[in-house]
């Protein structure tokens, strides 16, 4: 057998950022222009702050703002939009109201116009509310026999206390109560041009671009509530949430730990301690708990930005006969990063791959839709990313072993585990202390 | 301004194809719009090829070749990749199993060295296989066991439509049977199935084609030349009676049904097959498309309802025999017996009356929306192309897409729905035996 040794990186190629074309109508509504002529498609993100809004009421008009309006119905706008390639789709959480959609480029006029139309003139007819209505508490109560679902939801009302973030997902009976004239009010004080962003991505002139907005959208008008949340409050530590599920299969163990906003000193250093600790593959926890001890299929490990605070969540679906080892190995693996610096390959390895996953993630314009709005939904325009790349590149050992000190300290985690208590509960005791709870209670 | 339909773009890939010397056939599609580069290696054996007592083994092998190989110790593949910016992975299909990466393009040829060492062969341990039958039963938990609806359609219709081993069996495998394997069963697999004669390389993105072709060649030469297997035919009789049958989910709070038919062969008789892709669009495409008008929203006889070729949803990349599928969630206490009633009533009803004005392009036009935005990621043109290569020797089919959706007639698509009749049909029911919580 020859040995053959890896060939080299040539050099790195250059951040190539597009270039960002950005005017305020006079409605307030702000316009953004991506220009990413690769196939013949443009990607649309309206992105509304949506802070405080009543939490079933803001997800039954997110499922109905393309139900109808004045002049159209949910069938006739959905034909209208397939005649130009298009479609668009709303969905709501505890930040914004984001309308997405994509189309052939040469349908943006029509797709902008047909945008017009929801916004200016929804109309949430009866028997369209009454018909989504209940398939949202159809689909709600789908959620509530995924694991993943319940896990998530103890975790927030762990971390979040009575901050807006606790509660994300009403419960069906919330829903069954919103009638129209809810959603008709609600769009009225809320689905405003003011503070909102609206982005396109693709085939398209920028200029263009922003009068074809322009003639389309300058008639929606209104000032939008501020809905502003308070900050998120810190992180109470305390004893383990064991949520029990009889008969689980796999535990879903989750642990928050404290994080920055995109924008802070840290934020870079703490990115890279997350990747050396378990924030892709080829980091220390998943080489533990996944390729040397077998005990999980898709460990993951995420710094989650929201507009009033940024927090990290460690998740994994474990074997139950292996919960307790696997939240040891998980605490071992943190306090490990927390206390001692990484290894100077290691944080090399994590660097290549921040940096090289931030191309990646604009190489399409589906992709660099996702980027430009989730920043624009932070203030932040796209030309951060070269910033970020710019200390990405730059922070040092001792930076990400102090950012690792200071957030991934396991004394600091909030940990939920959802599982089968009669099974997990006395492994998990042994670790630390643990308070049970019924699931969805 | 006007409220007409659009025209479908054309689009155009540049593609190179050559064989090296060892039979290993290769793809190159250039395209500088972004300093990306996907590579993708496609082995000719899926699901359908797994010996009987192995069941869930093309899968549980997948893993096995991320375990190190020839130069390359376990866990380096994922360094080198992520090291160089990186992402991989590998799935596994009925007919085809897949590898690859998406790299900055100044880590090119470090994929092809990565591909390449585990190309001439895989370093199979008893370790590393106990291991990754850990993992998997793991990815199987949670995916299928525990979850509701698991494995719903895509393990559970299959047993229902078909009786031979290799198209009805679970693909995911049990775990009695991925606890039996052994090192000689991986060994032999690799030996029958995975060699470069069997396999097609891929390489898109930001690439020189003079210089690409050169590292191929320089990487991939030296694979010591094997054939490929014959493939054998996995041809089933269609169904000439209506199958049903139904579980119960002990997780699922709702019921849902799934209905699938065979469709012509995807690649003896493609103009025969394109008609039934475009249907299935008429019938499930968003608010004005047949099915969701009339079930989700006149009706309310389900809450939702989607339609696809392939039992994996995977319409340009699987060989006969294959299915159209639709699949529903009922409200609590729906009945299916109504929903698939309904569904042979509009199925009539198109044959019959024919489409709509307009109804035909516009479900058209959006079909080239979704052709193009998977063809924007590097990733996907060159996995595709990979696999339309190994196929249909036909790579560029992937440009032609758009277009020759939007010239499927009418009268295709109404002779399409008339086939779809119900002693064609097999249909499985999952019956809730869960509450909410």
């Amino acid at each position: 057998m020859t040995v053959r040794t890896l060939p080299p990186l040539g050099p790195n190629r250059k951040l190539k950022l597009p270039r960002e074309v950005e005017r305020t109508l006079p409605n307030g509504l702000t316009v953004i222009v991506l220009r990413r002529p690769a196939v013949p498609l443009v990607e649309l993100r309206l992105w509304v702050p949506f802070g405080r809004a009543h939490l079933a009421r803001g997800l039954m008009m997110s499922q109905t703002l393309l139900s109808g309006t004045e002049t159209m119905s949910s069938v006739q706008l959905a034909a209208e939009l397939q005649k130009v390639g298009g479609g668009l789709s709303c969905g709501a959480d505890s930040d914004r109201l984001m309308i997405s959609g994509t189309g052939l480029s040469t349908g943006l006029d029509r797709i902008l116009e047909l945008l017009a139309e929801v916004l200016t003139g929804a109309s949430y007819p009866n028997d369209e509310v009454a018909t989504e209505r209940a398939r949202l508490i159809d689909g709600i109560r789908m959620a509530q026999s995924q694991p993943t679902h319940l896990v998530r939801k103890a975790l927030l009302k762990r971390m979040y206390g009575k901050h807006p973030y606790a509660v994300q997902t009403p419960e069906p009976e919330q829903v069954e109560a919103v009638r129209p004239a809810a959603l008709r009010s609600l769009h009225a004080a809320r689905v405003r041009p003011a503070g909102a962003i609206l982005l396109l991505v693709g085939d398209v002139q920028e200029a263009k671009a922003l009068d074809a907005v322009e003639r389309a959208l300058g008639d929606w008008t209104g000032d939008g509530a501020p809905g502003e949340l308070p900050s998120t409050p810190p992180l109470e530590p305390g004893p383990l949430l064991l949520v029990d599920r009889p008969d689980s299969v796999q535990s879903s163990v989750r642990l928050a730990l404290p994080a920055v906003p995109r924008t802070h000193p840290d934020h870079a250093a703490l990115q890279l301690a997350n990747l050396v600790f378990g924030g892709y593959f080829s980091s220390r926890w998943v080489e533990n708990i996944r390729e040397d001890k077998g005990y999980t299929y898709g460990p993951h490990s995420v710094i989650e930005h929201s507009v009033a605070g940024s927090s990290l969540v460690v998740a994994a679906e474990v074997a139950t006969e292996v919960t307790g080892p696997a939240l040891l190995e998980t605490i071992y693996e943190l306090g490990r990063l927390a206390t001692l610096p990484p290894k100077e390959d290691e944080l090399e390895q994590a660097r290549q791959y921040a940096l090289g996953t931030l191309q990646l993630g604009i190489s399409t314009q589906a992709g660099l839709a996702a980027v430009a709005s989730a920043y624009a939904g932070s203030g932040l325009r796209l030309e951060f990313l070269a910033e970020h790349a710019a200390r990405l590149a730059k922070a040092t050992r001792d930076d990400v072993a102090a950012a690792a000190a200071s957030y991934l300290a396991p004394s600091r985690a909030v940990t939920v585990v959802l599982g089968d208590a009669g099974q997990v509960e006395a492994p998990l005791g042994v670790l630390g202390p643990v308070r049970t709870e019924a699931a969805g209670s | 301004m006007a409220a007409g339909r659009s025209r479908i773009p054309a689009t155009k890939h540049s593609v190179e194809r050559f064989t090296l010397d060892n039979g290993l056939r290769v793809v190159l599609a250039p395209d500088r719009s972004a300093p990306v580069v996907g590579v993708a290696v496609v082995y000719d054996v899926g699901i359908r090829s797994e010996p009987e007592g192995r069941t869930g083994f093309a899968h549980l092998f997948e893993h096995l070749m991320f375990q190190g190989s020839e130069n390359l110790e376990k866990l380096a593949h994922f360094r080198h990749v992520q090291g160089a910016g990186g992402t991989f992975n590998g799935s596994t299909h009925l007919d085809y199993t897949d590898y690859w990466e998406t790299l900055p393009s100044n880590a090119l040829e470090r994929a092809l060295f990565l591909e390449a060492d585990r190309m001439r062969g895989p370093r199979l341990t008893e370790e590393n296989l106990r291991n990754q039958v850990d993992v998997v039963k793991e990815e199987i938990r949670v995916n299928v066991l525990n979850r509701p609806y698991g494995g719903f359609p895509w393990l559970r219709l299959p047993p229902v439509m078909f009786d031979t081993f290799a198209n009805a069996h679970d693909g995911y495998g049990s775990f009695d049977d991925l606890e039996s394997a052994s090192i000689a069963d991986a060994t032999d697999f690799f030996d029958r199935y995975y060699a470069c004669g069997n396999a097609v390389l891929a390489v898109g993105g930001d690439l020189d084609v003079a210089e690409a072709t050169a590292l191929v060649e320089r990487h991939f030469g030296d694979v010591p030349a094997r054939p490929a297997p014959e493939r054998p035919s996995f041809a089933e009789p269609d169904l000439t009676g209506e199958r049903r049958e139904s579980y119960t989910d002990k997780l699922a709070p709702l019921p849902a049904v799934a209905a699938a038919w065979r469709v012509p062969d995807p690649i003896g008789d493609f103009a025969g097959y394109l008609p039934y892709v475009v249907l299935a669009e008429v019938l499930t495409d968003g608010d004005a498309s047949r099915l969701v008008e009339r079930l989700v929203l006149r009706d309310r006889s389900v809450t939702s309802v989607g339609g696809y070729l392939g039992l994996m949803g995977d319409p340009f990349d699987v060989r006969d025999p294959t299915a159209m599928v639709l699949q529903a969630h009922l409200p609590p206490g729906g009945g299916v017996d109504k929903v698939l009633q309904t569904i042979d009533e509009e199925l009539d009803r198109l044959a019959t009356d024919g489409l709509a004005a307009d109804e035909l392009a516009r479900t058209q036009a959006r079909m080239a929306t979704h052709l193009l935005r998977e063809t924007d990621a590097v990733l996907g043109r060159t996995l595709q192309m990979a696999v339309l290569e190994q196929q249909r020797g036909d790579p560029g089919l992937l440009g032609e897409l758009p277009r020759l959706v939007g010239e499927v007639t009418e009268e295709q698509v109404r002779a399409a729905a008339a086939t779809l009749r119900p002693q064609r049909r097999a249909a499985v029911e999952v019956v809730p035996g869960g509450g909410a919580r």
